[in-house]
Formats: C-alpha cells, structure tokens, sequence
C-alpha cells in the first residue's frame, strides 16, 4: 500500500517536466494534460518496471512519446512541430566560428541590454524570441529546448537526443551565442525600429 | 589567461551542470574585467528566464 503511495509520488513529480515536454510537441495544454495523465497511468499500471528510479525520468518520456504518436496517428493530422526524433547534419558549422577571432577574443560581442526585463511584458519581444528560437538549425533547437523549455538535466539531452558530452557542451555554447546574437539585433540593440513602451 | 571563447564555453557549461571551485574562480576573475563575457553571462541567464516564460505560456 505504501509502496503505491510512494510510488504515486515519485510520479506525480516528474509531471511538469512530461507536462512542457507534451507540450511543446502538441502545442495544446488540453492535449498535453491528456497525454501525461496517460502516461502516469500506463507507468502506474505497470509500476514494478520503475523499481530503479534513476532512469524514471527517461522510462516516462518514453511511454509519453508513444501517446503523442498515437495523438497524431488518431488525428490523422501531420505533427505541426517537426518530431523530435528527426536528425540533420548541421554540426558542420561548429567549424568555423563566426563569434569568435582565432585568438579566442570576441568578435564583436555582447554588447549591454537596457532592462530585459521590461522585454518579457512586451508581447511583440515574444514573436522576436520565437523567431530567434525557430532560426536554430533543427538539431540545435532541439537540444536547446530539451534542456531550456522541458527543463532536462544535460545527461538526459544526451539520450534523448543521442549526442556525447563533448557535443552537447558545444551546441548549448553556440545555440545561446546564437539566440544571444539574434535577439541583440533584433530586439535589444535593434536602431532600426521603434519599439519600446507598449 | 583565458580566452573569451574560454570562458563563455565555462559560463555556457556553468549553466547545465555544477562547476568546480577552480572553474567558478576563473569566470569570477575574468567578467571583473571583461564586459563582452559579463553581458554573456548575464544575457545568457536572462534566457534561460525567458525560455521558461515562453514554455509556460504557451
């Protein structure tokens, strides 16, 4: 009985994580709840598999991913963010290196923000942020919004994305450098356009 | 002494896992002086906030 308890628990914390994670794929809270609540149960129906918790996290993501599949294949509708399982070849760019001189100093470089923090109460800065997101090249996207919008520890980016440390460390570095870079010139330091005070 | 690239790849790793005392030291030494690396680290954070906001509202 207090095994089940525990057990109840142990789930029910790994929820807001499976939460962003549905969400980002079926851009639908309602859809999103459904499919966690389904994968809570499957995983408590089945509850001796978990006895080992370390991989939980990873076991529930993979029965979460098969309820987003069975969404889609029910609707019969073509996912309207591109799956995460899809691979591309954009790590040829970590290459060369455009933020960088070849002596390690910036080129150019992170210019000061005037109050970010007034930007996220500004709706039109949203699109900006969306924007920038969705210029990553797809892989590197993913890997960002595994560990920055669902909230997964690095480790755990590697497996679902299927990378090695020393890849992830590279591609975090250079999705961040490359969002830094696009919100700077399209949001913070952008001249061209007014946009402050809404 | 640290490059640049150095020490944004340090600030970027010191956002996904804990960093060592020595690593920490390095960043805490080099943004004193360097603004570029500073208004990396500080910029970096602030998206890591923006990101969580974005998720949230969606």
């Amino acid at each position: 009985m207090t095994e089940t308890v525990s057990a109840e628990k142990n789930l029910s914390a790994q929820r807001p994580i499976l939460f962003r994670y549905a969400l980002l794929q079926l851009r639908d809270r309602e859809l999103a709840d459904d499919a966690v609540q389904e994968t809570l149960l499957a995983a408590l129906q089945s509850a001796s598999d978990f006895e080992g918790k370390a991989g939980l996290r990873t076991w529930l993501i993979g029965i979460l991913k098969h309820k987003i599949a069975d969404h889609w294949r029910r609707s019969a509708r073509e996912p309207s963010v591109p799956e995460f399982t899809q691979a591309d070849e954009d790590d040829a760019d970590t290459g060369q290196d455009e933020f960088f001189m070849s002596t390690g100093h910036w080129n150019g470089g992170p210019k000061a923000w005037a109050d970010p923090e007034a930007a996220l109460k500004q709706l039109e800065f949203w699109t900006i942020y969306e924007t920038c997101q969705n210029n990553l090249p797809p892989k590197m996207a993913k890997v960002f919004m595994l560990r920055e919008l669902v909230g997964l520890e690095a480790d755990e980016v590697c497996r679902e994305a299927g990378l090695s440390e020393a890849n992830y460390w590279v591609i975090m570095h250079r999705a961040r450098l490359r969002l830094r870079e696009c919100l700077d010139i399209r949001w913070f330091n952008n001249t061209k356009q007014e946009k402050h005070h809404a | 002494m640290r490059s640049c690239r150095d020490i944004s790849t340090l600030v970027s790793q010191g956002l996904d896992k804990k960093l060592s005392l020595r690593e920490r030291f390095t960043i805490w030494l080099h943004v004193m002086m360097c603004t570029r690396c500073r208004n990396f680290q500080k910029q970096t954070q602030f998206i890591r906030k923006a990101a969580r906001h974005y998720i949230d509202d969606l």
